[in-house]
């Protein structure tokens, strides 16, 4: 009976909403976390997963063997491998694609890949004005490789401590 | 200053056209005429402006208690100015957009409704006073005026649900119908606890009559009333926690699902200039109007005495509509019986009972306020 009586006044005084009217109110002026994104931009975790690329050995040698295991864990299919020994006896791929557009950036091609070739980088700010700007190929992929390889060794060095 | 302002323009611009343009019969009819149409226009032009900025200040408040900054890019001339040009553009954009028209709605109907809701939120202003002279229509029923006007703008609601012929659009309408009427009448008890206190349905005698100090005004006799009037302008509004009309999450959007471009904007327009007109009004019958808040003590109304009067309105005026923002970012939506039972089972008695204290302290010349 009390406790009805003083959820009555509680209710008629609208005691609840001031309470949350206060707090409402705090946040007014709290410190803003908002970041202004092209000015400003958040930390990025070395394990950031962005567009792909392939890697070469320091040599200049690329990495990949064409053992295919990308292309089979790849949960969307967007990889594409085609390969043939090349005249030193070695298999090499001769068509490496990645259709982005299906790509799910899940990171399961870099885990599988037992020499490290391909690897997705902590580029983000990417945009195709065609389709077919967002088919990767072997090419591409290996030229963003080169570009910012001196990162990704970076990156892989420290991880590699978790691993 | 504004004085000086529209005395300039009415020597020196409308005076000029009217002695050149017409006979001399129609010189001194033209001129009243002329003079009014500029005094409609120096109160529309700095009420559509406030809407404008108002929309603009509602994303930043919100964006405020929610952490983050709102607008801030559009500017002017390449200075973001913390996204002050933020209401220009989407007026621009607003404009620029093409009115479809539903091929199964009620054409005429259709184009009518947003003018419907719009035009009395604005005819309203007629009545309002800006200082103790400042007021474009100065009529005894004020009171009553702006009552029926403020329940006029239904219509509008209704007739766009219905014209749609949208079950989205006929369901907010429906709805709102519904909330308006309920609220209409606690807002009504509680305008009429403002008249007896007054004695007066004149909204400038009902500010004079408030007149003493910051306890001479209504609020604290009718505090009660003051409450509901404005949680029943929020009703009224079809503002947060009273949106149900609108119900993004359940109806789209309400009303006005079908409506795009510069009818839609119109009715958006409607409903800032009938929030601002709520605000006005709480200030002028509960908190004084134009009277200054240091009327009263001794050293600091000296000191204030050279603040123009108006400014004290708008000043009121501002932090009601800025309640509006935080009550709209602060409160979920209620649900639609709660609506229900608030308006009719709790405002309506509570005001009928505070009708009666009221009563009584008017008989019983109760100081300080009605002695």
């Amino acid at each position: 009976m009390a406790n009805k009586i003083k959820n009555y006044v509680t209710s008629l005084f609208l005691w609840e909403l001031l309470k949350g009217l206060r707090l409402t109110g705090k946040y007014l002026f709290k410190r803003k976390i908002t970041v202004q994104y092209p000015e400003e931009k958040t930390p990025q975790s070395h394990r950031f997963r962005g567009l792909h690329a392939l890697r070469r050995y320091p040599n200049g040698e690329e990495r990949c063997i064409a053992c295919k295991l990308c292309e089979a864990v790849c949960p969307a299919v967007a990889i594409t491998i085609e390969s043939e020994a090349r005249d030193d006896g070695s298999r090499r791929t001769t068509k490496y694609d990645i259709d982005l557009t299906k790509c799910i950036f899940c990171g399961f091609c870099e885990e599988s890949c037992p020499v490290d070739s391909i690897v997705e980088t902590r580029i983000f700010e990417y945009h195709g004005e065609k389709r077919s700007d967002l088919l990767m190929t072997k090419p591409r992929l290996l030229e963003i490789g080169d570009m910012v390889e001196k990162q990704l060794a970076e990156d892989r060095a420290k991880d590699a401590l978790y691993r | 200053m504004l004085e000086i302002i529209y005395q300039f323009i009415s020597q020196n611009v409308l005076l000029p056209i009217t002695t050149l343009l017409l006979p001399v019969d129609y010189q001194a009819q033209a001129l009243t005429v002329l003079q009014t149409v500029v005094k409609i226009l120096s109160i529309l032009v700095p009420v559509l402006l406030t809407v404008a900025y108002f929309t603009y200040f509602e994303r930043k408040v919100i964006g405020f208690i929610q952490g983050r900054i709102g607008p801030n890019r559009v500017g002017f001339f390449g200075f973001s100015l913390w996204g002050l040009g933020q209401p220009i553009a989407d007026a621009v954009k607003l404009i620029v957009k093409e009115i479809i028209v539903p091929t199964g709605s009620n054409r005429a109907l259709f184009i009518m409704a947003p003018i419907l809701s719009l035009a009395p939120s604005l005819a309203a202003w007629a009545v309002i006073p800006f200082d103790d002279t400042k007021v474009l229509a100065n009529i005894n029923a004020g009171l009553l005026y702006v009552l029926a006007l403020t329940s006029l703008a239904v219509y509008g609601v209704i007739i766009a649900g219905w014209a749609s012929n949208s079950k989205y659009a006929f369901l907010g309408a429906m709805r709102s119908a519904a909330q308006i009427v309920a609220y209409e009448i606690a807002m009504g008890f509680a305008l009429v606890g403002v008249l007896v206190a007054a004695g007066s349905l004149n909204l400038g005698d009902i500010v004079n009559s408030q007149s003493g100090s910051v306890i001479h005004w209504f609020w604290i006799p009718l505090f009660p009333l003051f409450v509901i009037y404005f949680i029943s302008g929020l009703a009224e509004t079809n503002r947060a926690p009273f949106d149900v009309a609108e119900g993004e999450s359940e109806i789209v959007a309400g009303f006005h699902v079908e409506y795009g471009g510069m009818a839609f904007s119109v009715f958006f327009m409607a409903e800032y200039a009938n929030m601002i007109l709520i605000a006005v009004l709480s200030a002028l019958m509960f908190c004084g109007g134009w009277l200054s808040p240091f009327q009263g003590i001794p050293g600091l109304e000296d000191l204030f005495s050279w603040v123009p009067p108006m400014f004290w309105l708008l000043a009121k005026t501002s932090f009601f509509m800025f309640l509006f923002l935080w009550f709209r970012a602060t409160f979920p939506r209620y649900r639609y019986d709660q609506i229900m039972r608030l308006g009719w089972k709790v405002f309506i008695p509570i005001t009928i009972v505070w009708l009666v204290v009221v009563s009584a302290l008017v008989v019983t010349n109760t100081p300080p306020w009605f002695n």
